[in-house]
């Protein structure tokens, strides 16, 4: 496919790559304060951006990002005295990515909505499976993680921001992204076309299953002790939705605002008033779906629109819409 | 040997038989109408045929090959494309785009600089050149419709099943779409249409077959299912 | 042998809870399209407010009077302003179905949190006919039997109003073709209220009957709204029988394994349903 520069779509992955370069140069100077946050700011960014990569064309609502982050912290819970960092980080990734297979294959090869109910009961259901593990196999509560250093864990972070990053991009391009858009679009018209239509939906969900396993196996090694409870979380679910819903979940950018805001207002809310926030949250999520259907993002645009379509006066020609 | 042979096909939705025992063939080249009031099973035959559905007994065969229990995107890499009735395109793609992903996917292994070529051959075709940087929505329903046409077209069939093209269309879009259909034809593809618009079917149609209530009452030229008594009464009773 | 009339009749007494559960849920999506993931909410802060109205000094029973309607009006409430705006401005009937189960995993956050915020993690429980009988060789605390009466009575009473009400016979009507009700002068938007109101009502009275003798917390809302969804996808969406059908075969599937082990009651759920998708993907009674 042939790639022509154009600015006003492509000024956007410059700007992104710009500040994943400029925030590698943070350890340096940045308190741990500001590296702990902006570790989690990445965290969540890689969440959203994997959440968007599939359910965002498809239109599959996946509700189990909560079992693929937690698959990622016991990887590193069971293996962290033994392995180092990259390699917990893959193997948190590629257990997750077969957990997705296997309930893919099943569920996707059905309507949305039994794919959303499985996906949304795999949290708890993981989590039962590692209590009784704990409690019947093993009798003891919990896990101790070995802490590799704040500086590791936010190099981590970044690493796979960058890398996440340049697989949404790749895939956006690729024919396996448009396989996924058509999917989407018209899931009958992509199966007459020749798509496997169930392979793709697997492989894709399989993917961003396998990315947020990579960051919540960093994750653990930045707390020093989980449990079943603190990793199954139907929190690390809802929020790449809600930061999805709130940034624009078609889009690039809006994944990225969506997960450094919440990231942060969660950072300022959590000790002040920790189960209010999580009602706030709540709240935006049923506002953001009522009210601003595209996102942060889609605001922005319509915004630019209306100031273009004023200082256009004599009625030339729009420019196509990004 | 024609080039597709389904017999015996049937298939029940929770006790109500919407194809009993349809035997249908087409021949290479030909051009088959397939009628019949409302509800008949029409478009559930083109489902069977296509994949999109599994029939509850019978078999089809296309080009030697059993395609019956296959799924949609292996019989239209096979050779068999199809519309459907209301049209479905990729709305969110501009209109090249939509023949694109026919070209890209319908063959397996299609190189991009190929199915670049293709979209460019279909889009001339159809003549739906001058709206290719348009959205679907963007574009009026004849041309809509035409789209869908192209992106199966791009797919590369051997056999296309057309769902009702020409609803909705205006005399003159008819008289085109009839135009591109023969057109199509004329190029080497089989055709089987399932059209309301009489005047398309008698007019460009080697054959029909027509169904009522899932079963297949008449078939033959066109002349002949115009006198056909039971396919009169069928559809005046439906007025 | 009293093993296993004691994992029969316990599996019933919670196959009448389940299937209550279900009833409501199953009857949100078959006629309102909305999945609704807070669903198990309900009935978590109909439980708790029972349990701390009882223990103020309330009788069991009258809670029924004040958590049942209170969570219609809510569910009313919440369908009637949120539900039907978003189906004024859903493009379509796939576009609402999606962005309701997304607003109801948002409602999820908040009511669970409310939950929280009021009664923190610790369980509430009360006595009240909490010795326990003999019956056919195993041993029953009396409540769960009233338990198991109060889920029958309701569940037949949900019945008689379904078929034999007139709002009963809209809420079919509206399940079956909206288009079709509303030519016949059903108004669609109130019965699809009255329907969540409904759904909410039934999870509520689920919700006094588990404080009775399962000692609630101010988390069970999300391990009953997944039995739920469990029991409505084995049912069949859309059933109200397919979901008394699937909460009995749960309740008594899930005493057998709990017998075994009781921790991996949920497992053997979520694997049965699994399966059963692959077999069955319609569920037992779906349409």
């Amino acid at each position: 496919m042939i790639y022509k520069f154009n600015f006003r779509k492509d000024v956007q992955y410059i700007v992104v790559a710009a500040v994943v370069i400029f925030f590698a140069f943070v350890p340096l100077f940045g308190s741990t304060y500001t590296l702990t946050l902006s570790s989690t700011i990445m965290m969540y960014i890689v969440m959203s951006l994997s959440w968007s990569m599939f359910s965002g064309p498809t239109g599959y609502i996946s509700l189990a990002s909560g079992a693929f982050v937690g698959l990622g912290f016991y990887a590193s819970g069971f293996l962290s005295s033994s392995l180092p960092l990259p390699m917990l980080m893959l193997v948190g990734g590629l257990v997750s990515f077969a957990l997705a297979a296997i309930i893919g294959a099943v569920t996707l090869r059905l309507r949305g909505v039994y794919f959303t109910i499985f996906t949304f009961c795999l949290v708890e259901l993981v989590k039962a499976v590692m209590t009784w593990y704990e409690i019947m196999i093993v009798r003891k509560r919990g896990l101790n993680v070995r802490n590799f250093g704040t500086d590791t864990a936010f190099y981590a972070m970044l690493v796979m921001v960058a890398i996440t990053l340049i697989v949404v991009v790749v895939i956006k391009q690729s024919r396996f992204g448009m396989a996924l858009t058509g999917i989407g679009e018209s899931e009958d018209a992509a199966s007459h076309i020749g798509i496997h239509t169930t392979r793709t939906k697997v492989f894709g969900f399989a993917i961003s299953a396998f990315l947020m396993g990579t960051v919540g196996a960093v994750r653990a090694t930045m707390l020093h002790h989980i449990d079943p409870g603190s990793s199954f979380n139907m929190m690390f679910s809802f929020l790449p939705v809600l930061m999805c819903v709130f940034g624009g979940m078609k889009t690039f950018l809006g994944p990225i605002i969506g997960a450094a805001v919440f990231a942060i207002l969660q950072y300022s809310l959590i000790t002040e008033m920790p189960q209010i926030y999580m009602i706030i949250f709540g709240a935006i999520m049923i506002l953001a779906i009522l009210f601003m259907p595209t996102g942060i993002v889609g605001v922005y645009e319509r915004v630019i629109n209306r100031i273009k379509k004023g200082k256009s006066k004599k009625g030339g020609t729009d420019d196509a819409n990004a | 040997m024609p080039m597709l042979e389904a017999t015996g096909i049937s298939k029940a939705f929770g006790g109500l038989a919407a194809v009993s025992k349809v035997d249908i063939s087409v021949n290479e080249g030909e051009i088959l109408g397939l009628i019949g009031p409302n509800g008949a099973g029409k478009t559930t035959l083109f489902n069977l045929i296509s994949g999109a559905i599994q029939m509850d007994s019978g078999t089809a065969v296309f080009e030697g090959k059993r395609i019956s229990g296959m799924k949609p995107y292996q019989i239209c890499r096979l050779g068999i494309g199809r519309s459907f009735q209301a049209a479905k395109n990729f709305d969110g793609m501009p209109v090249h785009q939509n023949v694109l992903m026919g070209a890209l996917f319908g063959k397996k292994g299609q190189s991009a600089a190929n199915a670049s070529k293709i979209v460019d051959e279909v889009l001339d075709f159809v003549n739906l050149n001058e709206l290719r940087d348009k959205m679907v929505h963007d574009i009026p329903l004849a041309s809509q419709k035409r789209l869908e046409v192209a992106r199966a077209l791009a797919t590369r069939p051997k056999l296309l099943l057309l769902d009702e093209m020409m609803a909705g269309l205006n005399p003159s879009e008819v008289g085109e779409a009839m135009e591109l259909v023969t057109k199509i034809r004329d190029s080497g593809i089989t055709i089987i249409m399932i059209e309301h618009v009489m005047k398309a079917i008698m007019k460009i149609c080697d054959r029909i077959v027509v169904l009522h209530h899932g079963a297949k009452i008449a078939e033959g030229a066109p002349q002949e299912i115009a006198a056909n008594k039971t396919v009169i009464e069928v559809y005046l009773g439906e007025c | 042998m009293s093993t296993v009339v004691n994992i029969v009749i316990y599996g019933v007494i919670m196959g009448g809870v389940y299937g209550l559960i279900a009833m409501g849920l199953t009857l949100q999506y078959g006629v309102g399209k909305i999945l609704n993931v807070s669903h198990g909410e309900f009935l978590m802060l109909s439980a708790m407010t029972s349990c701390t109205l009882v223990k103020a000094g309330l009788h069991p029973l009258l809670s029924f009077l004040i958590c049942l309607p209170a969570a219609f009006i809510i569910g009313f409430i919440i369908n009637i302003t949120i539900y039907r705006y978003l189906r004024k401005v859903s493009k379509d009937e796939a576009t609402f179905e999606s962005n309701a189960m997304l607003m109801s995993f948002g409602l999820y956050f908040i009511l669970a949190n409310i939950g929280l915020k009021i009664w923190g993690t610790l369980s509430k429980s009360y006595q009240y006919y909490s010795y326990p009988v003999k019956i056919l060789g195993a041993t029953i605390a009396v409540n769960r039997l009233i338990i198991l009466a109060i889920a029958i009575i309701f569940i037949v009473a949900f019945f008689i109003f379904l078929n034999k009400t007139r709002i009963g016979k809209s809420i079919r009507a509206t399940s079956q073709s909206t288009t079709a009700a509303a030519m016949m002068g059903v108004k669609i938007n109130r019965t699809m209220a009255i329907c969540f109101g409904t759904g909410g009502l039934l999870a509520a009275a689920a919700g006094v009957l588990i404080g009775m003798a399962l000692s609630p917390t101010a988390q069970v809302g999300l391990s009953n709204t997944v039995i739920a969804l469990i029991v409505v996808v084995l049912g069949g969406m859309g059933s109200i029988p397919g979901a008394v059908l699937g909460g009995l075969l749960i309740g008594l599937v899930g005493q057998a394994v709990s017998f075994i082990d009781s921790s991996l009651v949920m497992v053997a759920n979520y694997l049965m349903v699994l399966i059963l998708l692959l077999l069955r993907p319609k569920g037992l009674l779906g349409r």
